[in-house]
């Protein structure tokens, strides 16, 4: 067994309102930060996955991120494992 | 008299509340900790606001996993009453008794204030005593209460009489006015509105007592059917 280091990362299904995006985004222009668009904000998770193989610790780590850490109706997650 | 039982998740804050309005309108009422994993003795089942396991991840993300929510997945199966009222309505969300989630509001305005929502629906649990288009009158106090889902679900729960209340003002981004839905059957409702907060003419309404007294009395229409 080894450890990998696994990166979650949860965002919003294309389609569902971003509250927090849309405010940002709206503040911006204000905030001095022009020419920016397509402001939307999810949420990153690290991980470090005891595991025989990459592969393993990619299948249970999807596993965590669809079953905890994403909400599958209103969110997509996506999990890399980086080393 | 119907008993209900209250669940309390840590965090949980309205669990008092909840239970004294009920017992105004004739029930008798118990606190159940998450930790149990059986709802013996209870004939309807309430999950109150606050904020269970602190909100962390998400509200209801983790109570979805609370030995109780299976409990009260079982029970909704066998067709008793099940109210989800604010962080309720999330973690019945969360564990799938109910459809869509619950976003952050529109503005990412935390809303503490009272508003208006119209009986859409008199099948559900919560308002089989009230009638169609009557306007209550009810606090609501949320950060995550903008009702979203996909146009499938919200076709489902047109086409099936599922939208219990609609805000008539709506105040937090809700798709389609949406304050609270009910599943297929009716037995399980959730809102966002406090409807104990508006139970005694003390707190400047009475008008969340109709949708109590729906809900004590639901237990009936469940035997029966």
């Amino acid at each position: 067994m080894s450890g990998f280091d696994v990166l979650v990362e949860v965002r919003l299904r294309p389609g569902i309102a971003d509250p927090q995006g849309a405010t940002i985004e709206r503040a911006l222009p204000a905030l001095g930060f022009g020419g920016i668009s397509g402001v939307s904000v999810g949420k990153a998770f690290r991980l470090r996955v005891e595991a025989a193989t990459e592969d393993e610790a990619r299948t249970r780590a999807d596993d965590l991120a669809h079953r905890l850490l994403s909400n599958p109706v209103i969110e997509d997650a996506t999990t890399t494992v980086l080393a | 008299m119907t008993h209900v039982g209250v669940v309390v998740y840590p965090g949980t804050n309205c669990e008092h509340d909840v239970a004294e309005a009920l017992e105004s309108v004739g029930a008798t009422c118990e606190l159940v900790w998450h930790t149990r994993t059986g709802l013996g003795g209870c004939d309807a089942v309430v999950l109150p606001g606050g904020f269970a396991h602190g909100d962390y991840l998400r509200p209801g993300a983790i109570a979805r996993f609370s030995p109780v929510t299976a409990a009260v997945a079982a029970f909704a199966r066998d067709g008793g009453p099940v109210l989800g009222i604010c962080n309720g309505f999330q973690v019945l969300t969360e564990a799938g008794l109910l459809p869509g989630a619950l976003q952050k509001n529109r503005g990412l305005a935390f809303l503490c204030t009272t508003v208006d929502v119209r009986v859409e629906t008199t099948r559900s649990a919560l308002t089989g005593e009230a009638a169609c288009g009557q306007v209550l009158r009810i606090p609501i106090n949320h950060f995550e209460g903008n009702y979203t889902c996909g146009v499938e679900t919200l076709a489902e729960l047109r086409d099936g009489d599922r939208i219990v209340l609609r805000y008539t003002d709506n105040p937090n981004g809700s798709v389609d006015d949406i304050a609270g839905i009910c599943n297929e059957a009716g037995n399980v409702v959730g809102l966002m509105p406090h409807p104990e907060r508006a139970s005694d003419a003390l707190l400047g309404s009475v008008d969340g007592l109709v949708l109590l007294r729906s809900f004590v009395g639901a237990k009936q229409l469940a035997r029966s059917g």
